[in-house]
């Protein structure tokens, strides 16, 4: 496109920009205030919350009580390592049974592979959510109620469907000539799938590892109904029982959010590049 | 061509496919199947036949709180589709611009809320929108709207628009991200040929971006669909399981918990609860259903 620079339609540009960058700029402002708002209050006093609730801390409001009081609560750590070990395992598992199943469902061809691919897909459009009166009674028939393996088997079961349709989309993609020359060789199909095919969607697990990750990190449905115990609370029922227990505590409750979303914060700045590339790439498959 | 098969298939295939069918499917036919069975006052389990969706779609007492969740639901949906998703293709339509100075950044920060828990952003509204706080109050009093504050979350009237707003807020990054890849996906020709012949920037949204996109904005709508109708943790996070007040923020996903779970004097019910989950499912397969042979398909002829 040819542009005549004539001034009057270089300060049409400069308009439409401005209109631009106000939205836009605008809309960010709306979703940064509460966050920062949260941040900023957790390191005052009381009195500091209540006075000036948009001012920085200053010498005389700024205080770590809030901070002291939920670390200083053990069990905010214990249930920190739930989290951690709960999304951890159904990660690595989900990321490894969906690779063999796509794997398994777009390599071979044998007699039902529709038909299992429609089984699995299925899962993606009705939520595990409703068949938790079955899944409770399930967990207490295998007498995994308030266990932390309760829950990582409902993730695996809830994760599953969409990492086997996206890492299916990328199976197709490794090249023939690869898999034909590594069974020329004489390779064995498990070779080529663990030491050819894998190593090849690296990228794509990585994408399906942040989608996978994030809702079961966050979940509060199933810790509520599967593993409510004290010893089996994740972070995001246990911040949101403290948060229940304590709601008159500004400083505590202030303290316990700011440390509940600074982890996602962290690894957001670190990884939010690779992520949004992957959901556009995702999306205009 | 696919390769023959052997045992490796099964493998491959069999750890998925056990994990998911005793997980996730099997679950949802035994929820079915309860969902036809009753539970008497000691406790034992009977077949009942379609007694359970008797008492919930006829049954005053029942079908009350029903159809009270299900059109809060509905409303919920509505604020959602109708307030979320032109944001969202606004905010997207912006990006996808050329040459827009800091659109990553843009990008990056719009999708941050979505990533956090809904739990954190229901208590953190819940103390920004606080009467006792007052930090609204203060804000809305400086640009001179300080007398229309109110305790939105907290007066019948206003708390479910409150709350759906709050999911408006959360949730905008994802169909953003969803129409901007599709935005950004239309071949460069095509806009270029519409500018050759003089089309203006407005004219070539709205008549060439806009349908290009069609499908991207129906499947948009009916992942909020399936979402709003599942929610639960945001309701439960900023009104505690009774959805006040006085159940005006009760959705389906609130009202199951208290009917499988019960609730101050009412006794929780497996059964009950599995009829309400069937009910459910019905809901979503319907709007689905709807969804992909009245809509999608109509829409397809568009796509690229």
């Amino acid at each position: 496109m040819s542009q005549i620079s004539t001034p009057a339609r270089r300060a049409a540009g400069i308009g439409r920009a401005a209109l631009v960058h106000l939205t836009l700029g605008g809309y960010s402002l709306l979703v940064l205030f509460p966050i920062v708002l949260v941040l900023l209050n957790s390191f005052k006093t009381r009195q500091g919350i209540f006075d000036d609730p948009l001012g920085l801390p200053t010498a005389l409001t700024l205080t770590l009580s809030g901070y002291a009081k939920v670390m200083g609560d053990a069990a905010m750590g214990h249930m920190f390592l739930n989290s951690a070990i709960v999304t951890g395992v159904a990660l690595a598992a989900i990321l490894l049974l969906g690779a063999m199943a796509a794997w398994g469902l777009t390599e071979y061809g044998f007699r039902g592979n529709r038909l299992l691919s429609l089984f699995l897909a299925f899962g993606i459009m009705v939520p595990i959510r409703l068949g938790s009166v079955a899944i409770l009674q399930t967990m207490v028939a295998l007498n995994l109620v308030n266990t932390l393996t309760a829950l990582v088997l409902v993730y695996i079961a809830q994760g599953l469907p969409l990492a086997v349709m996206i890492l299916s989309e990328f199976m197709h993609q490794v090249p023939q000539e690869l898999k034909d020359a590594a069974r020329c060789d004489g390779v064995g199909e498990y070779r080529i799938f663990f030491q050819v095919v894998l190593p090849l969607i690296r990228p794509a697990i990585a994408t399906v590892a942040v989608f996978t990750m994030v809702p079961i990190w966050n979940d509060l449905w199933f810790p509520l109904i599967l593993a409510p115990s004290e010893e089996t609370q994740t972070i995001t029922l246990g911040v949101q029982q403290f948060i229940g227990q304590y709601a008159t505590d500004w400083n505590g409750v202030l303290a316990a959010l700011s440390l509940a979303v600074l982890p996602i914060l962290v690894l957001y700045a670190l990884f939010s590049r690779q992520l949004i590339r992957g959901i556009t790439a995702g999306a205009v498959k | 061509m696919k390769q023959k098969s052997g045992w490796h298939v099964l493998v491959f295939l069999a750890p998925a496919v056990l994990v998911y069918t005793a997980f996730s499917a099997w679950p949802l036919l035994a929820t079915l199947r309860l969902s036809l069975y009753g539970t008497d006052d000691t406790g034992a389990v009977s077949f009942a036949g379609l007694a359970n969706f008797h008492r919930l779609l006829f049954e005053d007492h029942w079908f009350g709180a029903f159809r009270n969740a299900m059109v809060n639901n509905l409303e919920f949906f509505a604020i959602n589709s109708l307030v979320q998703n032109p944001i969202a293709l606004l905010l997207a339509a912006l990006l996808s611009l050329r040459g827009v100075r800091g659109a990553t950044a843009y990008r990056t920060v719009l999708f941050l809320p979505t990533l956090l828990s809904v739990v954190i952003i229901g208590f953190t509204w819940q103390l920004i929108l606080s009467p006792l706080w007052g930090v609204t109050e203060k804000l809305m009093t400086a640009i001179g709207l300080g007398d229309w504050f109110g305790p939105w979350l907290g007066q019948e009237s206003t708390a479910l628009t409150t709350v759906s707003l709050i999911s408006v807020w959360q949730f905008v990054g994802i169909p953003m991200m969803l129409i901007y890849a599709a935005l950004i996906a239309i071949p460069d020709e095509i806009v270029e040929a519409a500018a050759v012949e003089g089309a203006g920037p407005w004219r070539i949204f709205w008549q060439i971006r806009l349908p290009l996109i069609l499908p991207t904005l129906g499947l948009v709508n009916i992942l909020t669909f399936v979402g709003n109708f599942n929610a639960f943790d945001l309701i439960y996070a900023v009104k505690g399981a009774l959805a006040g007040p006085n159940f005006s923020t009760d959705l389906l996903g609130t009202l199951f918990y208290r009917t499988f779970f019960g609730y101050q004097s009412e006794m929780g019910s497996a059964t009950m609860g599995a009829a309400l989950a069937t009910l459910k499912i019905l809901v979503i397969l319907v709007g689905v259903g709807l969804y992909f042979f009245a809509i999608q398909r109509r829409l397809q002829r568009f796509a690229l």
